[in-house]
């Protein structure tokens, strides 16, 4: 069986959650799925899932786990795993996933592997016999390759797959039988206390309205270049954007991040300067339509997402194309 | 307060990556390498908090010899002594073997506080977690903020309060008591560079030796590394720059339309 662990917050599904569902359908038929909160918002999200062509969908509820803790979820998806014993258990690589699975697989003391882009069946065959043999793709060296992972050691291994390498909308449907359980979870034994998310004051600026968007990475070498790109965004009537070191370094204002601790966009055109591709930013931005990469780097990732390219010096591309765009 | 900083060596972002022959590690014997960039925070925010605190700073880095190199960047930007955890496996181990040769080194020290970066380019993201639960300490991860509060809470130490980053522009305060271990993300602080004086006064500070073993067993195997396929077909446009930038922005106006 494969267990997949779905993610929600007050009640509200994380569409990630949808898809490692995918994977797990891939990976084989007999797949389960739990969700772990309060009685209420666990119920609500697992009546959401059981849209899902699987199994079950198993609703692990218990007061203390109404706010998220690593403590907390790591304490009943320790119990409620053991108890289920499957071959393998699937989550999406969210924060939240980042935050308490790495800690339940060692307190299982069972392998895992994060981050992965793809799964193949028929690896070679770990000898664990249990687990089934899997390969699991991830990338490696900022993302310029990808390496194919079996996992050995008793059951169940745990896999977190990369946000969007698979669709949502791929997931098979069907109508799952929901389960309420109570979570075992011993409350005294939670060390983290958790307030309320909050966002930092209001944004201002609201980059996924943005037709056209011009945006830097590491390349642009230094805060006096930013108006290199500025200069190009007027010119083709865009916004200017950062990926996350640029807006680190306080180059440009925390608020033109794209990437999954910024913003996300889906703009007609989306210009990438000196911006490598990691995927923590490409995240923010695959969903543009016509997406342009300039790099000195001819490996860089960015290239397998552009629909054109430059290799070579932006701080000589960009100006040209400020006078071709004039011109 | 004593805080240990777990520190790993990577290569440099503009190094060449190529895959060996076995196809089953990439060629890094001609690597550059850096400390990964995190753990720089990570190293800088310790630095902050024993300024302001009081105590010790120690850095703990896993690996072959090579990563000494970082080791003396660190202390030469102020981190007190280091621990090398010494092992030529430790250059391809996956994230729960190198949590286990950490924990063994970090344990004697009982810490008040260990911080990692939140995640290196080439690994897991999953180390500092694990080693939180090695250590059998509470953890936090993706760190914007770092309060101690030395007098209140249950604690060795005292009570930490932390910024956790969640996603889309999210936070969260979280509370715990002492000792703990942290992931820092990039960008919590501004970054000290080492002085010359850091540097000569890093030749001076303590580097101790771990030898660590391989484990009996690994858990994880790569059975192939490679260039990725890819997702789109990218047309690479040529020519002098001149050249390039006039027909790509024709090709943006009459092909794809966009601007």
């Amino acid at each position: 069986m494969i267990l997949v662990i779905a993610e929600q917050q007050h009640g509200k599904l994380n569409r990630a959650s949808w898809e490692a569902i995918a994977a797990a359908q891939q990976m084989g038929s007999d797949v389960k799925v739990v969700v772990a909160g309060s009685d209420a918002d666990a119920g609500a999200a697992a009546k959401e899932l059981a849209a899902a062509d699987v199994k079950e969908v198993v609703a692990l509820g218990h007061d203390a786990l109404g706010a998220y803790t690593a403590d907390g979820f790591v304490q009943a998806l320790a119990a409620f795993v053991g108890a289920e014993s499957p071959a393998h258990v699937v989550l999406p690589h969210t924060y939240q996933t980042r935050d308490f699975a790495p800690r339940l697989a060692a307190r299982l003391d069972r392998a895992m592997i994060t981050d992965c882009t793809a799964v193949k069946a028929g690896g070679p065959s770990t000898g664990s016999g249990q687990a089934g043999a899997f390969a699991f793709t991830r990338p490696m060296f900022q993302g310029k390759v990808a390496a194919d992972v079996v996992l050995d050691g008793p059951a169940p291994h745990f896999a977190t797959f990369q946000i969007g390498a698979f669709r949502a909308d791929a997931v098979k449907k069907g109508s799952a039988p929901v389960r309420s359980a109570a979570a075992a979870v011993d409350a005294s034994q939670i060390r983290q206390k958790a307030e309320e998310p909050f966002r930092e004051a209001k944004q201002a600026v609201d980059l996924s309205q943005a037709e056209r968007i011009v945006s830097v990475g590491r390349g642009i070498k230094g805060q006096e270049h930013i108006q290199i790109a500025q200069q190009l965004a007027e010119a083709l009537g865009a916004e200017v954007a950062a990926s996350r070191p640029i807006c680190d370094a306080g180059w440009l204002p925390m608020e033109r991040q794209i990437g999954s601790s910024g913003q996300t966009v889906a703009p007609k055109l989306y210009v990438a300067l000196g911006i490598s591709g990691a995927i923590q930013h490409v995240v923010g931005m695959k969903g543009a339509r016509t997406i342009v990469a300039i790099n000195k780097d001819a490996d860089a990732p960015i290239f397998e997402i552009a629909d054109y390219g430059i290799v070579g010096d932006l701080f000589e591309i960009v100006p040209a194309m400020v006078a071709a765009l004039k011109g | 307060m004593k805080i240990v900083v777990c520190i790993k060596q990577v290569v440099t972002r503009e190094w060449q990556v190529r895959v060996n022959d076995a196809k089953t590690w990439v060629r890094d014997q001609d690597a550059s390498w850096e400390l990964n960039e995190p753990d720089a925070y990570a190293l800088e925010e310790a630095l902050r908090l024993k300024e302001k605190h009081g105590g010790e700073v120690i850095v703990v880095s896993a690996g072959p010899a090579r990563v000494t190199q970082v080791i003396r960047e660190a202390l030469a930007r102020g981190a007190d002594r280091a621990i090398h955890v010494d092992g030529e496996h430790l250059a391809q181990a996956d994230a729960f073997v190198a949590a286990d040769a950490l924990a063994a080194a970090i344990k004697p020290e009982n810490p008040d506080l260990v911080l990692t970066g939140l995640q290196s380019d080439q690994g897991f993201a999953q180390v500092g977690v694990v080693l939180a639960e090695k250590l059998g300490v509470a953890h936090s991860t993706i760190i914007m903020d770092v309060q101690v509060n030395p007098s209140t809470g249950s604690g060795q130490g005292g009570e930490l309060k932390v910024k956790r980053e969640l996603e889309g522009g999210w936070f969260q305060w979280v509370t715990m008591a002492l000792p703990a271990v942290l992931t820092i993300q990039s960008g919590i602080n501004t970054l000290r560079y080492a002085t010359l004086k850091g540097i000569m006064g890093a030749k001076k500070k303590e580097i101790r030796h771990v030898p660590s073993a391989p484990p009996a067993a690994l858990r994880q195997r790569i059975t192939s590394i490679y260039v990725p396929s890819k997702a789109k077909q990218t047309k690479l446009v040529q020519g002098t720059p001149a050249e390039a930038a006039k027909e790509l922005v024709k090709l943006l106006r009459d092909e794809a339309r966009a601007i």
